[in-house]
């Protein structure tokens, strides 16, 4: 297989492939704590802090940047709870708020960047939507050092975890630090967000977020098979798109992985043994008829 | 013998209003005791301040002599009901199991021994054969049953449980009265934020009567009289009078849900 061979072709696909396994997995607590949209005001939040590490480092190596990603997520997640704590805006509001106000700071930094002489270079733009095809080998490295330590955190602590996100009030009671593993929490999500920022870009990234869990939790009860079929349905799907992508001239692989994700996703919801609709709607029609028979 | 909770001067704000006022209770040791009073008088705030759920502006607890935040593991709690999503991907048995989980350590998995003293505690609450069901796929009232299992595998020494009657059917309604009477022969304290008037003198030796203050706590027969529970309900309690089944030993249920 060519993809897995010509070198440039490899990194995308194995890139991509990372990219949807780690953050398809970790995005299951981002759905099941029901923060699915803060993993998508934070993936918004990340681009000023891209632009602003290249600014104040003059670097253009992943690293540097995604850290600078990670920092403006925290500071967004942050800002939000003061925001739902300290005042009397409901959390949807302060969303909104917080994703337009990060986005747009971050896109005037971009347009500034634009007249820079290095900007060209940089070619800060490809993260508003992804840039697969620039993936070299060292950013796979980077996307490990960053998904790596939050895999192993989840996998460590994740009895805790499980009862934190089920029921967080008897988590408390038993004496857990619960609010250190919120915060544990929200930097794992952190995590999972900024590794696809390269490949997929901060605005679809979300859906690499969400969607593999919210296909996943179709197919099984237990959150561990759960957890495995997400990773692997982000994998999956970003190794289809990796394939389609390189069958069209001009096809953009990060928004071509995030359909295929959607197209797993749809089926998943209709399909799905017990709690797919269109499953939910034979069994009804089956059950109608035997009862006519009876 | 050391009352198995003291509350001294506990008062919670949830931002200018108090919704518990300098509220002082004393559970003796080994009863089973009601809190009762209307809606939004701070029962469920009670037990969560008690737990440290919510943050108090004042007071403090002590479970059997010794300061709440020493003795967690001899407190059980069971949340309401509808306060989780029972659609996570999890089973009974994992649910229950989760009642260990204080005494697990940050290194140990739960093993055999959570798994016995999960199934154990399942028995209790004759939910064996669901044990591996997903917990969406339970009645309200089984669910009930699990949230009371998982307290059960705590092994506690004093229970507190929010509303564990709310919606049940009449057979969990049973099975947790039974719980709770095994419970209290075994010699552990149970408190219960109940809403149902009309069964507290038989389900209960102790009430407390909360309206944001507390009103009158202490044996039902010598506190659940119609001057406290009027004090407590105030004008609703007319409909007690309207029902005409009058006297104390069997007051209407409170009005609204």
């Amino acid at each position: 297989m060519e993809l897995f061979t010509d070198y440039t072709l490899r990194n995308v696909t194995l890139g991509s492939m990372l990219l949807g396994a780690i953050s398809g997995l970790l995005g299951c607590f981002a759905v099941l704590r029901r923060q699915a949209l803060l993993g998508d005001a934070m993936s918004h939040a990340a681009l000023p802090g891209i632009a602003l590490a290249f600014l104040l480092t003059g670097q253009r190596n992943t690293l540097t940047l995604l850290i600078g990603a990670a920092i403006a997520a925290l500071a967004a997640a942050l800002w939000l709870l003061a925001i739902v704590r300290a005042t009397r805006i409901k959390d949807d509001a302060a969303l909104a708020f917080i994703l337009a106000i990060f986005f747009g700071f971050g896109l005037v930094l971009l347009s500034h960047l634009q007249r820079h002489p290095n900007a060209a270079q940089a070619g800060l733009k490809s993260f508003l939507f992804g840039q697969a095809a620039a993936l070299v080998e060292r950013d796979l490295w980077a996307m490990l050092a960053i998904g790596g330590p939050a895999l192993a955190l989840v996998l460590f602590f994740w009895p805790q975890i499980k009862l934190i996100s089920f029921d967080p009030d008897f988590a408390h009671s038993l004496g857990l630090p619960v609010r250190r593993f919120e915060i544990l929490l929200t930097g794992v999500m952190v995590a999972a967000i900024v590794i696809g920022l390269q490949t997929v870009g901060v605005v679809l990234m979300s859906a690499m977020l969400i969607a593999p869990a919210v296909a996943a939790r179709q197919w099984t009860h237990r959150l561990e098979t759960m957890a495995l079929l997400a990773g692997g349905f982000g994998a999956l799907a970003a190794f289809i798109g990796a394939w389609i992508s390189t069958l069209g001239e001009g096809m953009a692989t990060g928004p071509v992985i995030v359909l295929t994700m959607s197209v797993l996703t749809a089926l998943s919801l209709l399909i799905a043994p017990e709690r797919g609709l269109l499953w939910r709607r034979f069994r009804l029609v089956r059950n109608r008829w035997s009862e006519d028979a009876a | 013998m050391l009352p198995a909770v003291e509350i001294e001067d506990l008062t919670v704000a949830y931002g200018d209003k108090p919704a518990l006022w300098d509220v002082d209770l004393r559970v003796p040791r080994g009863v089973l005791m009601a809190i009762v009073g209307p809606n939004g008088a701070g029962k469920t705030t009670l037990l969560k301040a008690t737990l440290g759920l919510v943050k108090a502006a004042a007071g403090n607890v002590r479970i059997l002599g010794r300061p709440y935040e020493q003795q967690r593991r001899l407190v059980a709690y069971v949340p309401q009901r509808s306060s989780v999503d029972w659609d996570f991907p999890t089973t009974v048995l994992d649910v229950v199991m989760m009642g260990r989980y204080g005494q697990l350590g940050w290194l140990r998995r739960p093993g055999r021994a959570e798994h016995e003293a999960a199934l154990a505690a399942l028995a209790q609450v004759q939910l064996t054969d669901f044990a591996h069901r997903q917990i969406g796929q339970l009645s309200g009232g089984q669910q009930q049953r699990v949230f009371l299992a998982r307290a059960l595998a705590q092994n506690a020494e004093v229970y507190f449980m929010d509303e564990p009657f709310q919606g049940v059917d009449a057979v969990t309604e049973r099975a947790i009265i039974h719980i709770l009477r095994d419970l209290r022969a075994a010699g552990k304290t149970v408190v219960v934020v109940h809403h149902d008037l009309q069964t507290v003198p038989e389900y209960f030796d102790q009430v407390a009567l909360i309206n944001v203050r507390r009103i009158a706590a202490g044996p039902v027969r010598e506190v659940f009289t119609e001057a406290n529970l009027r004090a407590t309900y105030g004008g609703r309690l007319n409909i007690l009078g309207a029902n005409g089944t009058g006297g104390v030993a069997t007051p209407a249920p409170a009005p609204g849900d």
